[in-house]
């Protein structure tokens, strides 16, 4: 599949992921967002900017236990844990807030 | 029964696992198979060993640029590991020798071990996977 | 009449850089290629071996794959050259055969 944003095509897999974490920006986020059904709040970007930093940094998306407590470790444990980060991504945060963030599947995540 | 069932799936059986890298990366898959397994073996609370030899301690070399090879670097995902609680790094003494390395080349903290202490080791583990 | 051989095998793991310099004539080429390129660094087991060949051949290592694995291009052994995929490219121009040691 591919979105399309400002008249340019960006290629993603089939499930919405993207193929070229390069193609990413705020707007194409936005867009992904409400394809998820989800209305991008500071809240949500916390943990979005949160994702692109981690991978950033170490090359892989987290798996959720480990974003967890990597939250929870930056910005305390009212928002580094499980029902926090379902609550803001209902469909889980591993999926979900990586599609947003432009980040591949993470590893090990069916 | 199915309450016994959960419970020993909750308690579960927690196995000693080694993971052997002696291949260099890039040259062949090998090196970031392995390093996927480990990630996912993370969620299986396993006693998760890792041990490096022989061409695998260029795995951990300090600075990779992998820029003009259009391959992606992935060397910086060793030093995440310690995010997913695996913090059981061995290197082999001898296999740093060999090729003129120290542990201050390596780009995570790591135990240096002989290669009699690394066979000692490797006999003490329920499961052991080299590539 | 001259060959440019190339060498993509760890000589940690495999004898192909053996086989190579072992075969290689006085006026050919060594390139150290992808997992060959451990062997061009001074301080391993096979620096002095590199060092004794470079005095009849001519030896070359490829410095993008030395990069990628975090080698550094001044420290290899001398008498070996770095060159790049521009001089990859030369060498194999160069020189007539080109055998690869795989």
């Amino acid at each position: 599949m591919a979105y399309e944003v400002n008249g340019k095509s960006i290629e993603a897999d089939e499930e919405g992921f993207l193929v070229n974490i390069n193609d990413w920006n705020e707007e194409l986020a936005g867009l992904v967002a409400k394809d998820e059904g989800i209305d991008m709040t500071p809240e949500h970007w916390e943990v979005v900017n949160f994702l692109r930093d981690y991978y950033a940094e170490y090359q892989i998306a987290p798996a959720v236990r480990v974003l967890t407590k990597a939250i929870a470790k930056k910005m305390g444990p009212d928002k580094g844990n499980n029902k926090y980060l379902y609550e803001l991504f209902p469909y889980g945060p591993g999926k979900q807030a990586c599609k947003i963030a432009g980040l591949p599947k993470p590893t090990g995540c069916v | 029964m199915g309450e016994d069932m959960e419970e020993e799936y909750e308690g579960g059986i927690v196995k000693k696992f080694m993971f052997v890298n002696r291949k260099a990366p890039y040259g062949t898959i090998y090196a970031l198979e392995v390093l996927e397994m480990v990630l996912i073996s993370a969620a299986f609370d396993q006693d998760v060993h890792i041990a490096f030899l022989d061409d695998g301690i260029y795995q951990i070399k300090k600075g990779q640029d992998t820029k003009e090879l259009g391959m992606k670097n992935f060397s910086p995902t060793y030093r995440a590991l310690e995010g997913y609680d695996i913090e059981k790094l061995f290197v082999e003494r001898e296999s740093l020798e060999e090729r003129g390395l120290t542990e201050d080349d390596l780009l995570v903290p790591v135990e240096v071990i002989s290669r009699a202490e690394m066979g000692a080791l490797m006999a003490g583990m329920d499961v052991v996977l080299t590539a | 009449m001259s060959t440019l051989h190339t060498v993509n095998k760890s000589p940690f793991e495999r004898s192909s850089l053996q086989a190579c310099l072992g075969h290689a004539q006085a006026s050919d080429s060594v390139l150290l290629i992808e997992d060959a390129v451990m062997a061009a660094l001074s301080g391993t087991a096979f620096a002095a071996k590199l060092a004794d060949a470079g005095q009849s051949i001519k030896l070359f290592v490829l410095g993008p794959d030395l990069k990628a694995r975090g080698l550094d291009p001044a420290k290899v052994v001398n008498g070996i050259t770095v060159i790049d995929y521009d001089g990859f490219v030369d060498l194999a121009a160069e020189n007539s055969t080109i055998h690869s040691w795989l």
